[in-house]
């Protein structure tokens, strides 16, 4: 085998197996830290000793074991310094050998994703945990993809996993009854990831596709560990709205509008595996806000053209989500699946009803959405109008660009 | 482990009645009861008022006492419990059943060391 074989493989064991190793090592050792020094040493004594003696016929099992050994090594190195690491090393040895059992390292991995998303920890650190130790992500990419500066991002993960430690944040997957909640959490991290990743612009655009990757990764990690509805929703969710994302935007980097996008351009593979997850999602006995966000871009997806969109299901659907999981901004799509069914008068009317109370005042679709029924009953002076409120509240340029296109659009 | 539950709140006088304060303090003995035969009870203590507080403190040796607390807030320190927990989520648990809840934020925060 050549050297260069050899070094392939060991990096093709990395990228499949250092997040499970990880996960297994976390709960062995007791520490992150530790762990991650111990995987470090595990896969340097893979890269001796493969090419020499052979790849394992079981490389995790070998990665666990040798990353154990190392830390013991280490923990005994440091205690003619320290007498603590003495007695942590003894605690490790005399614990059991690590399992074999694909479920209990299937388990870890569920362990390491609820212990990075325990509510005890703040939101940010929260997704740069489970970007560094669930992704492994490095520290400077997550920085880059948060437009962060590294020393900021590598400081939340210093005082989270310290919190972990001195606080004894515990590693397990939460008990039955508080399930629900924790997963609640973690789901919103996934999703928050993935929104991070698909927003129209900041930062650079590649690392920011990787972060939708990862969100879509760690999505289907979640639903081969847990057998859950939101989470098959979730899923389904982000795979139907990545499917657009060679469409959303021009080549100039304008944004395109789900009415306007050329739909050749949609991933069909995304689509046609998101619509049988959200159908899945559809089918639980309670179905929740994810599996309905789903279904609604379900039904988007499958339309062929703009104009053969069932409106009236995607009106049912938000029905039912102001249901599950009311909010000024559901409301507000709702009304425009209203205008679409029942033409931009109706639209108008329900829209206007809810910025009455003014919670919506300062939200640039809100107003970008009016703008356009005004626009459509040619009451053109008030869709200017409208356009240059939602250009003043946009947040991201190529927003700001679309309204003020839009506007210059109008005739009259 | 020990956890440490500090209990914020506002200031009951002339909010509640004694009739409602006798309710809550057999709320909080039955609460209490069930922490000792679960094994988490350490010790608990209800502080009085903040306009009861003194500080001392001592610098370049120079003894200075003022009255008042610590710091001037709308709510304040007005009781605590010392738990023993096998960690958080157990701590947090034992934190979110108090009846205190229902009024007053409870800060859950880990013993590095516990004299007695």
């Amino acid at each position: 085998m050549s050297q260069r074989t050899d070094r392939d493989a060991i990096e093709a064991v990395y990228r499949t197996e250092s997040g499970r190793v990880l996960a297994t090592l976390i709960r062995l050792l007791g520490s992150f830290d530790l762990a991650e020094e111990a995987l470090h040493d595990a896969f340097m004594a893979a890269a001796d000793q493969w090419p020499r003696d052979g790849t394992p016929a079981n490389p995790r099992a070998w990665l666990v074991s040798a990353g154990r050994f190392k830390a013991i090594d280490r923990l005994r190195r440091r205690a003619r310094l320290d007498a603590a690491g003495d007695d942590i090393a003894m605690q490790i040895e005399a614990a059991a050998e690590p399992p074999e059992d694909p479920a209990a390292i299937a388990d870890d991995q569920l362990r390491l994703i609820f212990t990075c998303c325990h509510p005890a920890l703040s939101p940010d650190a929260q997704v740069a945990l489970t970007l560094r130790e669930v992704c492994g992500l490095t520290t400077e990419e997550i920085a880059r993809a948060f437009l962060t500066a590294t020393p900021t991002i590598a400081q939340r993960i210093v005082r989270a996993k310290a919190k972990i430690r001195d606080a004894r944040i515990p590693y397990e997957v939460p008990e039955k009854d508080a399930l629900p909640d924790r997963l609640d959490a973690v789901l919103r991290v996934v999703y928050l990831v993935f929104n991070e990743g698909y927003a129209a612009s900041g930062g650079d655009k590649f690392i920011r596709a990787d972060l939708s990757a990862e969100a879509i990764r760690l999505g289907r990690l979640l639903v081969e560990l847990l057998p859950d509805a939101e989470a098959l929703g979730l899923l389904a969710l982000m795979l139907l709205q990545d499917s657009r994302r060679n469409a959303r935007l021009s080549s100039e980097g304008d944004i395109v509008l789900l009415a306007d996008q050329d739909r050749g351009l949609w991933n069909r593979g995304e689509i046609d595996e998101g619509i049988t997850l959200a159908a899945r999602a559809m089918r639980a006995r309670e179905i929740g806000a994810y599996a309905l966000q789903a279904a609604i871009a379900a039904a988007h997806a499958t339309a062929t053209t703009d104009a053969a969109t069932d409106w009236r299901r995607i009106v049912a659907l938000y029905d039912l989500l102001m249901h599950a999981d009311p909010s000024p901004i559901v409301a507000l799509n709702r009304a425009v699946a209203v205008a679409m069914r029942d033409g931009p008068a109706a639209g108008l009317a329900a829209i206007d009803a809810l910025m009455a109370d003014g919670t919506l005042d300062d939200f640039h679709l809100a107003h970008s959405a009016r703008a356009d029924l005004l626009r459509r009953l040619l009451r053109v002076a008030e869709a200017r109008a409208a356009y240059e409120r939602a250009a003043a509240l946009a947040i991201h340029p190529a927003e700001r660009r679309f309204y003020d296109r839009r506007r210059a659009q109008l005739s009259g | 482990m020990h956890y440490m539950l500090l209990i914020y709140q506002g200031d009951p006088r002339g909010q509640v009645s004694d009739a409602e304060i006798a309710a809550f303090m057999k709320r909080i003995e039955a609460y209490n009861d069930q922490l000792k035969k679960d094994g988490h009870f350490v010790v608990t203590g209800g502080l009085g008022f903040p306009d009861t507080a003194t500080c001392v403190t001592r610098r370049s040796g120079k003894l200075s006492t003022t009255d008042g607390p610590f710091a001037e807030t709308r709510e304040y320190l007005g009781g605590f419990y010392v738990i023993e927990a096998k960690d958080l989520d157990q701590a947090l648990k034992i934190a979110n059943g108090l009846p205190m809840t229902e009024f007053a934020t409870v800060e859950v925060r880990p013993i590095n060391h516990l004299g007695t």
